[in-house]
């Protein structure tokens, strides 16, 4: 049933610091190979080595410049991906119940053998996390590496989203948001993480910590009282008597 | 939104189709083979539409999984819709056909659900609140307007069209005027989609690909909006104001004939609108609407 469970009994979710990601796409690509040859249908090409290539993801890195009204401009990098909403509007609105939210840890799937690709569910989303694949002909979306999570052949350090486990910067951060002793629930209390485009409803689990304020260019330097430089000695004496002539 | 023309055929077809069946089932009283034509034609009109919709999808073969989640999904009770309406109005069509002589009361629960399904083809889009244009109760009335007003000049029915027609001419009118607003209000920026706005100014440094994508080309459609100031004139023009003028002026039956055509390609105008006019809030990650 596409009917939302009203309670999960885990938010499993990402906590992406956009304070440390620097933009490399290490998470995009690494998303694209898990999920070439496990869960479900591969992420397809469609000519990659052409004029136009074109392909499936369900990560992707975006770049932004924002101009604050009194400091210097900044760039920040903005991977964005499954929320995992609460209240997700792409399963309410699937027709064959191929979209559902798992009641035991909130992650947000796609059955592939029920979809029957009328894309309905990915214009349901605001947050565009839901890609058709064009080669399979059904909808594609971040499974939060439901296949690594809970997989015992792996080693411990392994059992986390290919993305968080990639990530060289430790920008990703893997966890259940429905529990407030939880790591990722701590971090986003400690740093006011915040949910995308709240007035569309969704009650996203995914969180984002904003970048730390920077210095003001005109703030003064932590070094300007050693810069102040007091001459002693004969020195000083030349100093205060080159000033009275 | 793209506006792919499967799904403009669908709902322009079907919409008309459900609308004509509706009044042949409660309205009209033929008999014969006269009534089998008609019957015919309206029942034709509303399985073109769903066999067009079929187009749409990436995985055909298992469409009829579509109708098990009518609990939570408008498209799930649309398909129940159209289903139960062909039905429920097949023992009319056999009565006039055959001259069974069914009474006329049995036409309206099949004509009940025509329309209803022509209301959950509009719910589909309504209830989508990332494209704030379309989620707005003006959505399921236009589209219900269209199929009455297609449908009874179809069914040559003169002062019943000129009211459906004026209706329809003042709800397209209302839904691009809530329209043009409806982005604004849903308060969705480039600064809420990212959270940055908080910070300053948010504006598009870098795209995440510099080739197109799925997203890019189902609902980030820029191209054509130019013309669609222009578009809607066409619009109006066609779907309501030339039509009136052929059933109002043209004596007897010569005006449908003229009527129909003309009702038919306004119609498809502006359902091409309808979804080239969408903008869906993903845009604004590409900086895009």
């Amino acid at each position: 049933m596409t009917c939302l469970p009203g309670k999960t009994d885990k938010a499993l979710g990402l906590v992406i610091d956009l304070d440390t990601c620097v933009g490399c796409q290490a998470c995009v690509t690494a998303c694209k190979g898990w999920n070439d040859q496990g869960y479900g249908a591969p992420l397809s090409d469609q000519n990659p080595y052409g004029s136009n290539p074109s392909g499936t993801f369900l990560n992707r890195v975006h770049s932004y410049q924002v101009q604050p009204v009194e400091a210097a401009p900044m760039i920040v990098n903005f991977p964005r991906s499954c929320l995992h909403c609460a209240d997700a509007p792409c399963v309410t609105v699937c027709p064959t119940g191929a979209s559902y939210k798992r009641v035991e840890d909130g992650i947000v799937l796609v059955n592939e053998d029920a979809c029957i690709g009328c894309g309905l569910c990915a214009w349901a989303c605001p947050y565009g996390a839901r890609e058709m694949d064009a080669d399979a002909g059904v909808m594609k979306k971040c499974t939060l590496c439901v296949d690594r999570i809970y997989n015992e052949n792996l080693p411990e350090e392994d059992r986390e989203p290919a993305c968080v486990r990639t990530c060289p910067t430790g920008a990703r951060h893997f966890g259940d948001l429905g529990d407030p002793e939880s790591a990722v629930s701590q971090l986003v209390a400690a740093r006011g993480g915040y949910d995308l485009m709240p007035e569309q409803g969704t009650k996203p689990v995914n969180k984002y910590l904003a970048p730390r304020k920077k210095d003001r260019p005109d703030q003064a330097s932590l070094l300007a009282p050693l810069l102040d430089i007091q001459a002693t000695g004969f020195a000083g004496w030349l100093d205060r008597v080159l000033r009275k002539i | 939104m793209n506006p792919a023309p499967s799904v403009i055929i669908f709902t322009v077809f079907s919409g008309m189709g459900f609308g004509y069946l509706a009044l042949l089932a409660t309205v009209h009283d033929y008999s014969g083979i006269a009534a089998f034509w008609h019957w015919f034609v309206g029942y034709a009109l509303a399985t073109i539409g769903l066999a067009a919709s079929a187009f749409h999808l990436g995985n055909p073969a298992r469409a009829w999984r579509a109708f098990t989640q009518w609990r939570s999904s408008w498209l799930s009770r649309e398909a129940w819709g159209a289903v139960l309406a062909l039905l429920a109005l097949a023992p009319v069509a056999l009565s006039d056909w055959l001259d069974l002589g069914l009474p006329r009361g049995f036409g309206w629960p099949g004509a009940v659900l025509a329309v209803a399904t022509v209301a959950a083809s509009g719910m589909i889009y309504a209830s989508i609140r990332a494209v704030p244009r379309w989620h707005h109760w003006t959505v399921p009335v236009l589209f219900v307007a269209f199929a009455c007003a297609g449908g009874s000049l179809l069914a040559g029915l003169r002062d019943l069209s000129l009211l459906a027609l004026l209706v329809l001419g003042a709800l397209m009118v209302l839904y691009w005027r809530v329209g043009d607003g409806a982005f604004a209000r849903a308060g969705s920026t480039m600064g809420t989609a990212t959270g940055l706005g908080t910070l300053g100014g948010v504006s598009v440094f870098e795209p995440a690909h510099t080739a197109d994508n799925y997203l890019l080309r189902e609902m980030i459609y820029v191209v054509g909006r130019r013309h669609a100031a222009k578009l809607r004139v066409l619009a109006l023009l066609l779907a309501v104001v030339l039509p009136l003028l052929a059933m109002l002026l043209l004596p007897g039956r010569y005006g449908p004939y003229v009527a129909v055509p003309l009702h038919l390609l306004g119609a498809l105008a502006h359902r091409w609108l309808f979804f080239a006019e969408a903008e869906h809030v993903v845009g604004l990650y590409y900086g895009k609407r």
